[in-house]
């Protein structure tokens, strides 16, 4: 198992350096050069021309490459050109509002998308099934930021059950130490704090679930629907095992090979989904920021996010991986 | 007194844009304690059918199932609810798949696979059980089986799995063994390897077994009584000795006569009745196997033939022997 996973970790360099190469041509090859994205567009040739020498960018381009590969191996992305900070520093405060809004959404997505898919899956053909199977199409079909906002309409500012936006109230004061609000909360013991926390990432959380949701259960409906119908799980009944027993052992962990699969994918595509979520509803997190970089062409900013979703593409890759070679020894023979 | 005694039993699938199938035709038979009788027939005559509505493993929608399968004197197997039989299943009778490697969940452990039914029907957890799971693979003959219960199915050869179900299946020492075509998916060699190791565990156990076949040479030297099946009815029941003595049915002498035998010449076709069971009458118009039988007469088709004669019985107006 170790040296799968070590042999599974080493396959990932070239993933990144190949990365690294399509981020780094990307950047050169910005209309007007690196400069115009550092200098803006109304610079003059004067000051472009210091810019490209001071940024060796008259060096070859292979020198240019090792030199950005240099830097991003010390975590040195630029400095944000509309708040001139280190972008990672920005990043990293913005980076646990987000991980707090995808995990909520991650948990609420397999919480419920892996229970539903099994029963309509079991239930097939009942007003059950057709109603997740329709709701989950019409789910995946809504475009992200249109249900966010209907949602926000109707449980925020019609209803009034949950706030309208931030990840949390103002009038809190809450102690920070991790930047994890819910996590702060409950580490600090500020209960209230923690709840408000919570009670801020209900709507984003849900918005940004819905895709998720959707597939999972179509996912896990199908794949129910085919291990059900396995001669092993015949075998599981012939031996009189309990319907809990066969639910569990039998069938749902083999139906979760492909959902797992599909949750990796989903895990990553999330950050993109939270782009439109977090502007939404005002959340404070990359993917607002990320949003707010792209209306002001802060190159570095951008560059920082798609090395973030590739990153995190690459790790919830080999999660995947490894929990799929724990749930099939097949996998790990190979 | 009949361990199991199977009344009428009666399947049809059917569904709102499907016509009904009459899978199963009022099949009548009686396994005694101990005993070991076969159910022949060509693919599609309804053997699995049969033995999964025992089970109680038929699906639970779009067929129904009539008739009565009394169990010890005491629960109707087709009435009953699935608790009963949830209860009843791998602790009294249990069953044995066609085929090994898709029969066992391939991301299970053998082992756990094996302990499952010791916790579930008797009790036992831990190392009792993980023991007493040694001891059952020992016992159908897996080699070194401490390493075995670790392993996973795509580690087994096809008979060390087959092995493994079987173990898994005798576990709570069954009244009743159902083996569906236990050998089919087996190389010949082990195929008698498995038969042999069947018959000595039911033998040692005293359990009752219902084995499955289209290979009358399968039964013959396993079986005391034997009922043959055509399209979903029971064409000849008799006992061993008389069937193989003198089989009635034209359906049962083809059968007989399609046996591979270890004299014939190689390349010697085989003599496998002509046509399939697709070319077959429905019931109530006469016989089913008229349209491929060679002794077919008019009156075959003039209505569905009885069952007749005494303890060995056949369905036929023109038998063999009737004539001689
Ligand atoms: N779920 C089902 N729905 C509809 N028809 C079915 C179903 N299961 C079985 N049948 C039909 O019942 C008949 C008997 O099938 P069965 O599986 O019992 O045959 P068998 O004797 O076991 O054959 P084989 O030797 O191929 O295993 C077949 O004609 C089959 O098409
Ligand atoms: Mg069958």
């Amino acid at each position: 198992m170790m040296r799968f996973i070590v042999r599974r970790l080493l396959q990932l360099i070239p993933t990144l350096l190949g990365l690294s190469i399509l981020l780094f041509l990307w950047l050169h090859r910005l209309p007007g050069g690196p400069e115009t994205a550092i200098l803006g567009e109304r610079a003059t040739p004067a000051s472009r021309a210091a810019i490209r020498k001071s940024m060796g960018l008259d060096d070859p381009l292979i020198v240019q490459y090792g030199r950005f590969l240099k830097q991003l191996l010390r975590g040195d992305l630029g400095n944000s050109l509309n708040e001139k900070r280190p972008v990672l520093d920005l990043f990293l405060e913005r980076f646990p509002g987000t991980i707090e809004l995808t995990v909520t959404a991650m948990i609420i997505a397999i919480g419920l998308g892996i229970p539903l898919g099994y029963l309509a899956a079991k239930r097939r053909a009942t007003w059950l099934d057709h109603l997740s199977v329709g709701a989950s199409l019409a789910a995946v079909c809504t475009p992200i930021f249109f249900l966010g906002y209907l949602i926000k309409a109707l449980f925020a500012v019609n209803l009034g059950w949950f706030p309208t936006f931030g990840r949390q109230d103002t009038t809190i004061d809450a102690t920070r130490v991790t930047g994890f609000y819910v996590l702060d909360g409950i580490m600090t013991q500020e209960w209230d704090a923690a709840l408000d926390a919570m009670h801020h990432l209900v709507l984003p959380g849900l918005t940004l679930a819905s895709v998720p949701l959707a597939i999972i259960v179509r996912m896990t409906r199908a794949s129910v629907l085919e291990v059900l119908g396995e001669d092993y799980v015949r075998t599981a009944e012939a031996k009189g095992l309990t319907e809990r027993r066969i639910r569990g052992r039998h069938v749902l962990r083999n139906a979760m090979l492909p959902v797992v699969t599909v949750i990796g994918l989903l895990t990553g595509g999330l950050l993109s989904g939270a782009v439109l979520t977090e502007t939404v509803f005002a959340f404070t997190g990359i993917g607002q920021f990320a949003a707010q970089a792209i209306d002001n062409r802060d190159y570095p900013v951008m560059m920082g996010f798609i090395l973030i979703i590739a990153v995190v593409y690459v790790l919830v890759n080999l999660i995947v991986d490894i929990s799929y070679s724990l749930i099939d020894p097949r996998v790990r023979v190979r | 007194m009949a361990l199991l005694n199977v009344e009428d039993l009666t399947v049809v699938f059917g569904g709102k844009d499907r016509a009904d199938v009459r899978a199963v035709d009022g099949v009548s038979f009686e396994v005694r304690a101990g005993e070991v009788i076969g159910l022949v027939g060509e693919s599609g005559c309804g053997k699995s059918v049969t033995s999964l509505a025992l089970m109680g493993l038929l699906p639970p929608k779009g067929n129904k199932v009539t008739g009565k399968a009394i169990f010890d004197d005491g629960v109707n197997l087709l009435s009953t609810d699935q608790r009963t039989l949830r209860d009843m299943r791998g602790r009294e009778i249990a069953m044995i798949f066609q085929d090994p490697l898709s029969s066992l969940n391939p991301v299970v452990p053998i082992g756990v696979q094996v302990t499952e039914v010791l916790a579930r029907h008797r009790g036992m957890t831990g190392e009792r059980a993980r023991k007493e799971a040694e001891a059952l693979l020992d016992r159908v003959g897996i080699p070194d089986p401490r390493r075995r219960l670790k392993e996973y199915p795509h580690q087994l050869s096809g008979g060390m799995r087959q092995r493994a179900l079987i173990a898994m299946a005798v576990a709570c020492r069954p009244r009743l063994l159902i083996a569906d075509e236990p050998t089919t998916a087996l190389d010949v060699t082990i195929q008698a390897q498995i038969l042999e190791l069947l018959k000595e565990l039911v033998h040692q156990d005293g359990t009752a077994m219902i084995m499955i076949t289209h290979d009358l040479g399968v039964v013959a030297g396993l079986c005391d009584w034997i009922n043959v099946l055509y399209a979903g009815r029971v064409v000849e029941t008799a006992s061993r000795h008389s069937l193989f003595a003198q089989p009635t049915h034209p359906y049962t002498h083809g059968l007989l006569a399609s046996i591979p035998r270890l004299d014939s010449v190689r390349g010697d076709r085989l003599n496998p009745i002509p046509g399939s069971v697709r070319d077959l009458l429905p019931w109530v118009e006469g016989c089913a196997f008229a349209p491929r039988c060679e002794r077919v007469l008019e009156s075959c088709v003039e209505g569905p033939p009885a069952l007749v004669g005494g303890a060995h019985a056949y369905r036929c107006v023109n038998p063999f022997g009737a004539d001689s």
